[in-house]
Parts: C-alpha cells; sequence; structure tokens
C-alpha cells in the first residue's frame, strides 16, 4: 500500500484509498505519541524544509514536532529573517534551498498554486500547508482523523462547515476530502461570505445557523479572519455573533449532542462562545493532538515512497 | 508458494511451545517478573499460546504485548513495496522487567534488531530473551535466540513458511521455494 502521488498539495482529486491509507496510518503514529519516547528512527537521514511565507504557531510547530519525531532533519525557514527581505524571488530561494540536497519541503504561502509550482520547480517532495484561501490539506485530514476517532466513521455523517466559506482554505480542503469519504457536507455562514457556486462542489447551503445544528452531527466551526477583512462581510461583529455565533444556549435549545470541532485559534466571544469552546461537545485540543499524528503519517508515506 | 516439505504439524508445534515454556521457567527460576512481547504478526499469536502454558504450567498470567518494528526497519530505501504500519500494543511498564521476545522464524536477524531498539524506547528492561519456532540461519547480525523450537538449516533458495491457526487457518512449518525476487 502507498500514496499514488509523490506531493500532497490538496485533497481534490485524491483518491479515497489515499485517505484512507494517511488516516489509517495516522492511528499507529497516535499510538507513538503516547509513549514515553515519542520518537522513530523511520526518516532518519531524510532532510525537510519548512518553508513558512505566512504566520503559523500550530501548523508550523505541529509539522515540526512530526518531523522531529520522525527522526528527520528539520530546518526552518522564516521569511522575516531571510533574504526574501533582500528581494530573492521564491523561485531563487528554492532552487537555492534544493541545492543544498533536501528531501521534502512544507510550503506555507498567501498565493495559491504556490505549492504546485514548487513541484515543477525541483525533485522534492512538496506538501501544502496552506496555499492562500486554495487548500490546507494536512488540517482537512486531521479533522476528518479526529471525527472518525470520535464517531467512528465519515460515510453518511451529516457535516457543516461554518463561517466565511468564501475566504478559507480549510472549508475547501475538507469539502473536498469529506465528499470523497462519503460524507453529506452543507456549508452556513452570511450569504456574502458563501461563494457563488458552491453548490456544485456538492455541498448544500444553509443559512440559518439553528438548523445547520439541527441538521448536522458535526460542525466544523472556522475562525473569522479578521486579518483577511472579514468585516467587509458584515456590518458588525455583535451582528455576527447574534446570527452565527455558537453559543451554548443555542445548542441547547437545538440539540443535546453534536461534535464540534474548529482549526484554531479562536476567537472566543465570536464564532464560539468561551463556554462552547472549554464545554463538552469540542474536540479542539485533540484536533491539535491529532495533527501531529496525522502530519506524521503524510511524511512517512511521502518520506519512503521509492 | 511450491511446497516442498512439510516439516512439523500441529502436535509438533504444540510440543515445542509445551518445552519452550519450560525452559523460560527454568531459565528464570520461575515467572516472577517476566513479560511476554510478541513480533505482529505470528509471534503474537506464539506469545499468546506460550503465556497459556505458563498459566497451566505455574497458574501465573505473565504479561503480554504486542510489537510492530515497521518504523524501526533499515530496508526503507530498498523496498519496493511500502511496508503496511500498525500498532504496537504494549500497555504496562517494562522498566526492570525480563522480556521474552516472542518471532516465528529468525533469518537475517534484522527484525530482531528493530524490534530491540524499538523496545529500548519503551523503556529499559533489565533482560531480553529471544525466543523463536524456527532458526533457519543465514545470520546478517551478531544476533542469537534463547529459546529455539527448531534449528532447520535452509539454502537460500528456500524459505521457512510457519503457518498459525489463528492467523492462517492452520499448524503448521513449510519449507517451500524462495519467491522469485
Amino acid at each position: 500500500m502507498s500514496l499514488s502521488s509523490r506531493h500532497l498539495l490538496g485533497l481534490q482529486g485524491v483518491p479515497k484509498e489515499d485517505i484512507q491509507l494517511i488516516l489509517d496510518t495516522a492511528t499507529t503514529f497516535r499510538e507513538v505519541l503516547e509513549r514515553p519516547i515519542k520518537r522513530v528512527p523511520t526518516l532518519q537521514g531524510k532532510t525537510i524544509v519548512n518553508l513558512f511565507y505566512e504566520s503559523s504557531t500550530r501548523t508550523r510547530i505541529s509539522f515540526e514536532l512530526a518531523e522531529k519525531r520522525l527522526s528527520a532533519d528539520a530546518i526552518n525557514f522564516a521569511v522575516s529573517t531571510s533574504s526574501v527581505n533582500k528581494g530573492e524571488s521564491l523561485k531563487d530561494t528554492v532552487r537555492n534551498i534544493e541545492a543544498m540536497k533536501v528531501d521534502m519541503v512544507v510550503i506555507r504561502h498567501s498565493a495559491a498554486g504556490t505549492p504546485l509550482m514548487l513541484t515543477k520547480l525541483c525533485d522534492a517532495n512538496i506538501i501544502n500547508a496552506g496555499d492562500g484561501i486554495h487548500e490546507h490539506p494536512t488540517q482537512a485530514l486531521l479533522d476528518m482523523y479526529s471525527i472518525r476517532e470520535k464517531l467512528g466513521r465519515l460515510e453518511g455523517l451529516k457535516v457543516c462547515i461554518v463561517g466565511d466559506i468564501a475566504h478559507s482554505r480549510v472549508a475547501l480542503s475538507n469539502i473536498f476530502g469529506l465528499k470523497t469519504m462519503g460524507a453529506k457536507v452543507s456549508v452556513c455562514g452570511p450569504s456574502t461570505m458563501i461563494p457563488k457556486y458552491i453548490q456544485e462542489l456538492g455541498v448544500d447551503v444553509i443559512y440559518n445557523i439553528d438548523e445547520a445544528i439541527q441538521e448536522s452531527d458535526v460542525l466544523n466551526v472556522l475562525r473569522i479572519q479578521l486579518e483577511r477583512k472579514a468585516r467587509e462581510y458584515f456590518p458588525s461583529i455583535r451582528e455576527y455573533v447574534k446570527y452565527f455565533g455558537i453559543t451554548s444556549e443555542r445548542l441547547e435549545r437545538n440539540k443535546k449532542d453534536i461534535l464540534i470541532l474548529h482549526p484554531g485559534p479562536i476567537n472566543r466571544g465570536v464564532e464560539l462562545s468561551s463556554d462552547v469552546a472549554d464545554g463538552p461537545y469540542q474536540i479542539i485540543l485533540q484536533q491539535v493532538t491529532n495533527g501531529v499524528a496525522v502530519r506524521m503519517a503524510v511524511l512517512y508515506l511521502l518520506g519512503t515512497l521509492n | 508458494m511450491n511446497i516442498k516439505a512439510k516439516l512439523v504439524d500441529k502436535d509438533g508445534i504444540e510440543r515445542m511451545i509445551t518445552r519452550i515454556a519450560h525452559e523460560i521457567l527454568e531459565k528464570n527460576k520461575g515467572s516472577k517478573n517476566l513479560v511476554l512481547i510478541g513480533m505482529r504478526t505470528r509471534g503474537e499469536f506464539i506469545a499468546r499460546r506460550l503465556q497459556k502454558k505458563i498459566k497451566e504450567i505455574e497458574g501465573v498470567d505473565i504479561p503480554l504485548g504486542v510489537l510492530d518494528v515497521t518504523l524501526y526497519r533499515d530496508d526503507f530505501r530498498t523496498r519496493l513495496k511500502q511496508p503496511q504500519v500498525s500498532v504496537s500494543d504494549i500497555t504496562f511498564d517494562i522498566n526492570e522487567k525480563d522480556i521474552i521476545l516472542v518471532d516465528d522464524v529468525l533469518y537475517t536477524g534484522r527484525t530482531v534488531r528493530s524490534a530491540l531498539n524499538a523496545l529500548m524506547d519503551f523503556g529499559r528492561p533489565s533482560t531480553i530473551q529471544l525466543c523463536i519456532l524456527v532458526d533457519r540461519g543465514h545470520r546478517e547480525l551478531p544476533i542469537r535466540a534463547d529459546f529455539v523450537g527448531k534449528n532447520i538449516p535452509t539454502s537460500l533458495n528456500e524459505e521457512i513458511k510457519l503457518k498459525v491457526e489463528e492467523y492462517d487457518g492452520e499448524d503448521a512449518i513449510y519449507l517451500v521455494e524462495a519467491e522469485k525476487k
């Protein structure tokens, strides 16, 4: 069993068997993370560069930990302290890094399609850690892993993605991945944040959050990206909270049992109220733990391909 | 699979396990401090039978764990097929324990080498003793077994196939012609 591609650029078009293999392999690494020595020698001698052109806490630390726990040599590259400041192009940066003999590149960039471009520039395995508003495949994989761990399956589950769908790479990767795995996906948010042709991806649109809660087994609540000018899409944060914020009062009113995911970082009091963010329905911190295992699985499966 | 001979049958394997269980208890002066670690896949089932046998003899249930060594292998770069990984299941503390590491066939010794590395990541046992049902020779590393079911010297174009009821549906040891690489 091995993956059908030597890169992970997104979940669009990735076959079901590949996703299944990554999720099953992650179970192994989940066990490694529970050991007293959380380290296996599997990728010894491999060099992996983390190229982060956009800020990140969780994803970068998660990838770095995953690399170290597989005994790979991890190198971090932060744009702020690099020659990018001197005007070096991405192409030149990557070519120079490749000349130092690296095996894999993990890249986050604000421009969609950057990981795809890298596959044409160098021989290393490329992993997309988020490209613009396109895809964020490892986040979707860890979301699916977490749902499967909690509810035992993905097929037939009703998952609703809530928030700014139009500007979310997490939403897009989740839609592709969940649809492939046989889940029923819907999206919910202010109509200004729902892309026009989203139904073509085979998802339902729900404009009323109470209806979304009643209809779904799982809510994947996205962060309102205030830094991406989210405020231009609704009149005020108070109004967003009133119509789309998830509060425990709202959950109790609609239903008793639901699973809540959030990719972090949370805007407490905006998309999730504080008591929901710490409450019994959410698995936000489990998602973070699972993220390391899922990334180890991806690195292992790509790094040991011949 | 081109079978050349059936070397051991069900009763033979049963007798081997009975004898090895006694040897383990003799060498370790009882079952105190013993733990069994079976190596996936068939080692696990052999370990379970040893556990049962030791219970019959001494009346004690000794802890049993399962080890998957895929992540510790040294042949990732040379194999054509990516091995499927599965979960190790060792729920007890192995520090200061006497470990009986159980596998079906001992050949190059590389799997045992990976297992030793893996066990060291779980703790620091006081001893690790190796128990195997068939030693077919051709070691590539300085490794030997403490408890051996049967020594079967083979040529390099032969292989030993050990089958267990729980996994393969029968108990037997076959000598087969090696599959062409």
